[in-house]
């Protein structure tokens, strides 16, 4: 589905991502972990298309981003805390534009169907920027269902949501993923959330990938309880955990 | 090329314009004075200067030309500085869509509002002034068309400039009409203006626009030679503009400044 090899992307003297690889299969949920300033969100923008890295490669489906991004793009979506849709227009106003914009087919259904999944129809008709971040939330992640996605990114989408909530969207994204056609990556740093939905995480510290494996053995394996505290080793002390 | 992808653009703008009272207005509003203005002006000039002379085509004519032309150029970077204000460039970039797709449905969108713009001047000044577009003949679609073209390349050119130095480099773009202006010769001829003014008229595409309005409104013929030096010149800015918006995006890519787009210029 993904398959990223020796990406690097350096900004002046930073180093934000040095010479990562990994994968991510179809029915996989795959956490990107680490402390701010890790590099994961590079290395989702670096998928995205929106940041162009100093080498490596990215392929979605077989597709590199570098030579055929618009295709690679159109079975990818995503949905970021940080990125709300535009306020200024209603929810059904934004999935419209966006649902054009990756060119879905009988868009007024699948909007229907999203706006009901998403427990978004009341909202239909009110702008974006009027509602609360959770509701904008859920609005990011109906787009980024919105292309029935063979890759999908998500960077910290359930951040703002109520517990409950951010159990039925989790909920909803372990379905999607089992579905036999997508694959997801997900940033996160509510290590609960990681060990109960992620297949496999990967720990990033200083743009390395530090550790890898299943988030319900990796802290054992490393002589931590939890995986909370064995991201809390993470990010202080990433060379005891072998990273030179 | 997608045309449902470039649709996506201009329906965007649709809706903003349809949803904001403080949007439609300027389509029209601004012009209407202008033509208002103007209007007054020439038809005092005619009280005034000797007979014969009739300042409405002149004056007014070119001036509602200059008005298009402007809006035009401000539709384009209009519907580009809301996804600035909206911060919408990382769901904008990060979808499939293509730059030259997206830059297309900025043109549709401003060749729509500026239509709007358009037809508001034409009614205001043909009603209350009795300007005739026949005394131009068909030589007002030449017209039309190259300042359409400049005002595209200016428009790419314009919101180029604010993706290269962050969101508050918009105040770069829009005095641009007006420093072209004394060189484009818009209410005089371009023989008014010093050597080196007349020089810099010459890579203008809207001066000779002006010089072939001004030739027909006194009882000659707009120089065919020179209207078709001006649209290519002006296509050919469609292309350098362009190009120059393709090298800015590529650079914003490398440099990161499309996902971190309101955090200002990043270099």
């Amino acid at each position: 589905m993904l398959s990223i090899k020796g990406l690097r992307k350096v900004y002046g003297d930073t180093v934000a991502v040095e010479d990562i690889s990994f994968e991510v299969r179809t029915d996989e949920i795959v956490g990107l972990l680490g402390p701010n300033g890790a590099g994961k969100t590079t290395t989702l923008n670096m998928v995205l298309g929106v940041l162009e890295p100093d080498a490596g490669t990215i392929q979605i489906e077989g597709l590199d981003i570098a030579k055929s991004r618009s295709q690679a793009i159109a079975r990818t979506n995503f949905a970021a805390a940080y990125t709300p849709l535009p306020g200024n227009l209603t929810v059904s106003e934004n999935l419209r534009v966006f649902g054009l914009l990756y060119e879905v087919k009988n868009l007024s259904m699948r909007i229907d169907e999203l706006l009901k999944q998403f427990d978004l129809e009341v909202f239909r008709n009110k702008k974006c920027g009027v509602l609360s971040s959770g509701e904008q939330t859920r609005v990011s992640l109906a787009k980024a269902m919105l292309n029935d996605p063979h890759l999908l990114l998500l960077d910290e989408p359930t951040a703002s949501l109520d517990p409950a909530i951010a159990r039925e969207i989790r909920t909803g994204i372990r379905q999607f993923a089992k579905k036999g056609t997508s694959g997801v990556l997900w940033t996160s740093h509510n290590m609960y959330e990681v060990e109960a939905i992620c297949d496999r995480v990967l720990f990033l510290s200083h743009g390395k990938i530090l550790l890898e494996g299943d988030p319900k053995r990796l802290p054992a394996e490393h002589g931590k309880k939890t995986l909370e505290e064995l991201f809390i080793a993470v990010a202080r002390e990433p060379l005891t955990l072998g990273m030179g | 090329m997608s045309f449902q992808r470039t649709f996506a653009i201009v329906l965007r703008q649709f809706y903003l314009i349809r949803g904001s009272l403080s949007r439609v207005f300027p389509i029209f509003a601004w012009i209407a004075v202008d033509m208002i203005l103007w209007g007054f002006l020439t038809r005092y000039l005619n009280t005034i200067a000797s007979p014969g002379f009739n300042f409405v085509p002149a004056l007014l004519g070119a001036v509602l030309l200059w008005d298009f032309f402007i809006r035009i150029m401000q539709g384009i970077t209009m519907a580009f500085l809301e996804d600035v204000w909206s911060r919408n460039f990382l769901n904008i970039f990060a979808a499939p869509l293509l730059l030259s797709e997206y830059v297309g449905g900025l043109i549709l969108s401003s060749i729509a509002t500026s239509l709007v713009g358009l037809g508001v001047m034409i009614v205001i000044a043909t009603t209350c002034f009795k300007l005739s577009f026949f005394v131009y003949g068909l030589a007002v679609l030449p017209f039309l068309f190259v300042l359409f073209l400049f005002g595209i390349a200016l428009g790419i050119f314009g919101s180029a400039l604010v993706l290269r130095f962050g969101p508050a480099s918009e105040w770069f773009i829009w005095p641009l009409p007006a420093l072209i202006s004394p060189f484009a010769g818009v209410l005089y001829p371009v023989s008014t203006l010093p050597h080196w003014m007349q020089f810099v008229s010459r890579f203008l595409p809207p001066s000779y626009v002006f010089e072939g309005l001004r030739a027909i409104v006194s009882g000659g013929t707009a120089s065919g030679m020179g209207l078709a030096g001006g649209g290519c010149l002006a296509a050919g800015y469609i292309l350098l503009a362009y190009v120059f918006f393709t090298k800015v995006y590529k650079n914003a890519l490398r440099t990161g400044l499309i996902a971190r787009y309101s955090a200002e210029n990043l270099g």
